[in-house]
């Protein structure tokens, strides 16, 4: 059952919530430490202990599927509702923290991700559903 | 019989933000097809047609939620709200490799604390160079850097003045717009092709929207790697900047 799916996937999502409002309690500060993060390796671990299990059917797998499809489409919608005027407003002093923070922690990535290789895990993932999903060349 | 479109569509909120969105993505599609090849990704130019209706709605209504003040748009709140962007990061994780995310933990983890120190410093760096002296301003300007969250949880915390906060909130903005926008186009100079590099580009980054929206329009598999980091990073950044951070910005600038 689709429902299936997305009740795991509610599940994970309430629990990693909690649980990151909880750390953020006990750690005395006002706000969710990790919560999303928390949730999607709860649904990572369950999900494949329910495909050892073979308990994970095709429809249940389409439930959550879908979600993770609609993501893009989320994505743009969330890119709607930004405060772009308040961002553009904020003048030179906000424009230059923001630039200056991005292109130097892009310089850093390189740095700290030696030993990631492009075609080791993804090359044998590319089941369909590719996309085209380029790059710009 | 406008009325009654009018009144059609607000009662529907969030079936208008689904037409509105297939139709952007429609028309962002044909346009990276059409006008450039696909060289830029159809999702990147989404996004930034998203923007670019936040602004007019952000102009035409001067409210804080772009598009979605405008009444008939209501439903886009709903769709890119919390909530279901949430559910949607959580779901791109149905697929992702458990042991990869293992073999890049601690690269993960230096990342987080790396990219919110990094963003901080930076931004106290600008702060000063913009003529603020006193710790509380600096370090608000600071966290605001790291995330638009992070800036106001601070400043909040520690009495920073409204104007401050503002600021604050918009630099955090800018970096969340400019890592949406940039990611695509800097992906393949800075190797960000594998899950291991995502991770990282997650914690250094760290503004959820930003990575997500970025690694979306770079290489959908790669979200979830992506936002796994990303996620903690706000979190961790309300943790560190009114406290550690906030003494050792008082040490040196008094």
């Amino acid at each position: 059952m689709v429902i299936y799916g997305v009740a795991l996937l509610s599940i994970c999502l309430l629990s990693g919530v909690f649980l990151g409002d909880l750390l953020g309690n006990i750690l005395g500060i006002n706000a969710n430490v990790g919560g999303v993060g928390i949730a999607m390796l709860m649904l990572i671990l369950l999900a494949e202990y329910l495909k050892k299990k073979d308990k994970l059917k095709a429809p249940t797998q389409e439930g959550l599927s879908f979600w993770s499809a609609m993501y893009i489409p989320i994505v743009i919608a969330m890119s709607a509702q930004q405060n772009v005027v308040a961002a553009l407003d904020g003048g030179p002093l906000a424009l230059t923290a923001g630039v200056a923070a991005v292109l130097i922690s892009w310089a850093i990535v390189p740095i700290l991700s030696k030993g990631g290789n492009a075609n080791e895990t993804l090359e044998n993932e590319m089941t369909g559903g590719d996309q085209r999903v380029r790059n710009i060349r | 019989m406008l009325e009654i479109l009018g009144n059609a569509l607000t009662n529907n909120g969030l079936i208008v933000a689904f037409t509105v969105v297939g139709l952007t993505m429609l028309v962002s599609y044909f346009l990276s097809d059409k006008l450039t090849k696909g060289r830029i990704h159809g999702s990147a130019i989404a996004i930034a047609l998203g923007l670019v209706l936040a602004y007019i709605g952000g102009v035409v209504t001067g409210g804080e939620k772009g598009l979605s003040d405008i009444g008939i748009f209501a439903g886009i709140g709903l769709m890119g709200g919390g909530m279901l962007r949430d559910f949607a990061i959580v779901a791109t994780a149905f697929g992702a490799n458990f042991s990869e995310i293992k073999k890049a933990g601690v690269n993960g983890v230096v990342s987080l604390f790396l990219g919110v120190i990094l963003s901080f410093v930076i931004g106290v760096g600008i702060a000063l160079a913009f003529g603020y002296t006193d710790a509380v301003s600096l370090t608000t300007i600071g966290a605001g850097t790291a995330t638009y969250i992070v800036g106001p949880v601070t400043g909040t915390a520690i009495g920073a003045s409204s104007e401050v906060i503002t600021l604050s909130i918009a630099a955090g903005l800018v970096k969340s717009i400019l890592t949406m926008i940039g990611t695509p186009f800097v992906a393949k100079y800075i190797g960000l092709n594998n899950p291991r590099t995502a991770m990282v580009y997650g914690g250094l980054m760290g503004t959820t929207s930003g990575v997500a929206g970025g690694l979306a329009a770079t290489d959908p598999k790669l979200v979830p790697y992506g936002a796994v980091t990303a996620t903690f990073y706000t979190g961790l950044g309300c943790l560190m900047a009114p406290s550690v951070l906030f003494l050792m910005t008082k040490a040196v600038f008094g």
